[in-house]
């Protein structure tokens, strides 16, 4: 029989482990089983439905039924193409957008006074606390058509009528680069403040001058920082739901509003599982390269 | 000694007038007596009279806290023991399933975890509402734990447990006395940090929920979906001068706990 040191380490790892099962793993299965149904007007809405008191004859029939029908129905209707393109599309533009609003804010951090520096990473980190659902919000007020920045650009006569900038790409763009800010400064932060300043003195001393010193000197040793940040903001803005059903317009394509509706409104579960299983074979590939990145990363600080 | 440059000063005055200067707006026009939401009316108080007498948003506060304290206590229990797994707990059959399954809830889109769990609460025929909501933020919220708890885990000296092993303490008793002392700030941090995604989670209390639970995320979503309301403004003040006193008391704390403990070991060494 088990010891009791046996009987505590499997309980150790069994409690975490089986709920991670069952609240991860199998409800994954569903969505992948689901994406292989068909829809059907019933409760639950979808077909065949799995019967295990038929025994093995059920299963195999049950296993016949699917198929890649959803799949192929992504391919043909054009909705889908087109909300997975414009997905990827806004998610690049958005992360270059956070790249080049982020890196001069890291460097301006990393070249701060020591004793500032604290303060500056809390007020980094701080948004971050705060609701990012408010955060989105607040550039409703903003942006639209009566809203602050019109009025103060009208008011300076910069323009003479109001710009449309609620309810596009535009604001989405805004939204993203706004809310995850902190994920692109913070890495790239930690990079540039690893960097040795006499590098930068001796490239000075050859003969560098001050510009061609940060391109190629400063950038190319921050370019950890850069990855892992544009990773961190490239990944969850690919399936955002809340900034592009905020900020968005109804021309706004993206495929985590398009899953919610899906969902939510046609309720055809069936497509909207096979919508989210081709969302997270696109997420494999950057994840992965993401890991390999931080991998390499640690190995190098070894 | 690095001073302000121009250019660097420049780029950290528009970087944090850009972060700061929404919320900021946002704060100001909370206070906005006008008619019209956008234009400056004089300053009243007159949104959070009304915030305050809107049964609602109570109920969903009310929800809302409940949620995240279960949650975020479940969490931590479950992620401090999958961090102890992952960190010490040597080889184990799915041990690669495991530490998949911490990670993968990290990088989750929302919408995906939130449909899934949907699917399973459905398909076995659970009722859905705060029960649900707070399975489904234990779920991810324990992952967050167990990342931060295992980062502490890694860089402490194991030699410390294993002398209270050598000295005769059960290994219970050595993780009581001296493993989770020593764990305890990223502990309570990852306790934080769980609390906090619970509060902040709009789309999966959203799937996870049914019509007898409304999270506060869930009410401000469909409040601010057609445009921006000043009730929600007023309510969006509260909870950011909540957090901003949070957060700052939470690092002062840490930062006299730090130098307290500097001292202490100096006095030691002098000893």
């Amino acid at each position: 029989m088990w010891g009791p040191y046996l009987m505590r380490r499997f309980a150790l790892i069994s409690i975490p482990y089986l709920w991670l099962l069952a609240l991860f793993l199998v409800p994954f299965v569903i969505v992948f089983k689901i994406s292989l149904s068909d829809i059907a007007l019933s409760i639950p809405p979808y077909t065949p439905q799995f019967d295990p008191s038929a025994g093995w004859p059920g299963v195999t029939a049950f296993l016949s039924d699917l198929d890649l029908e959803n799949f192929v129905f992504l391919t043909t209707d054009d909705l889908y193409w087109r909300a997975y393109l414009s997905s990827l599309q806004i998610a690049v533009t958005s992360t270059v957008l956070t790249l080049l609003v982020g890196y001069p804010l890291a460097y301006g951090m990393a070249n701060a006074p020591d004793r500032w520096r604290p303060t500056l990473i809390m007020l980094v980190i701080l948004p971050f606390w705060t609701s990012f659902l408010i955060r989105v919000y607040s550039w409703k007020g903003i942006l639209a058509g009566s809203g602050y920045l019109n009025q103060f650009l009208l008011g300076m006569g910069v323009i003479s009528d109001p710009l449309t900038i609620l309810n596009t790409n535009t604001a989405v763009y805004i939204g993203i680069v706004y809310t995850y800010l902190p994920f692109m400064v913070l890495p790239i932060y930690a990079a540039l403040e690893r960097l040795d300043g006499s590098l930068l003195e001796a490239a000075e001393d050859l003969g560098c001058s001050r510009k061609s010193a940060f391109w190629l000197v400063t950038v190319p040793l921050s370019k950890p920082g850069i990855i892992a940040g544009s990773f961190l903001v490239f990944i969850p803005a690919l399936g955002e739901f809340v900034i592009p059903d905020l900020l968005g317009g109804s021309k706004t394509l993206m495929i985590g509003k398009v899953l919610f509706e899906e969902f939510d409104k046609n309720r055809d579960w069936p497509v909207a599982s096979a919508v989210a299983v081709i969302l997270l074979l696109i997420l494999i590939i950057p994840i992965i390269l993401f890991q390999r990145n931080e991998q390499k990363q640690r190995e190098a600080e070894q | 000694m690095r001073r302000f440059t121009w250019f660097n000063a420049t780029s950290l005055t528009l970087g944090f007038a850009f972060l700061y200067l929404p919320i900021t707006l946002l704060v100001i026009y909370s206070f906005n007596g006008g008619r019209n939401v956008a234009v400056w009316g004089g300053f009243s108080t007159k949104w959070y009279g009304e915030l305050v007498q809107n049964e609602a948003f109570l109920d969903a506060a009310w929800v809302t806290l409940k949620v995240a304290a279960f949650s975020s206590t479940i969490a931590t229990v479950l992620g401090t023991m999958a961090a102890y797994v992952l960190v010490r707990g040597g080889r184990f059959h799915g041990r690669t399933l495991f530490s998949g399954m911490i990670y993968a809830p990290l990088v989750m889109p929302e919408v995906i975890t939130g449909l899934s769990l949907l699917l399973l609460f459905i398909g076995i025929g659970f009722d859905r509402g705060i029960l649900t909501i707070i399975l489904a933020h234990t779920t991810f919220s324990m992952c967050y734990v167990s990342v931060v708890v295992s980062s502490r885990l890694v860089s402490f000296d194991r030699s410390l447990e294993e002398a209270a092993l050598d000295l005769g303490c059960s290994p219970l008793s050595a993780f009581r006395l001296v493993t989770l002392p020593i764990i305890a700030p990223a502990v309570i941090a990852g306790w934080l940090l769980a609390f906090t995604l619970s509060l902040d989670d709009l789309v999966i209390a959203n799937f996870a929920s049914g019509p007898s639970a409304t999270t506060l995320p869930m009410k401000i979503w469909s409040a601010v979906r057609l445009g921006v309301s000043p009730e929600i403004n007023a309510l969006s003040t509260i909870l950011i001068g909540i957090v901003t006193v949070g957060v700052i008391t939470a690092s002062l704390v840490s930062k006299r706990a730090a130098v307290k403990r500097q001292r202490d070991e100096q006095a030691a060494v002098a000893n």
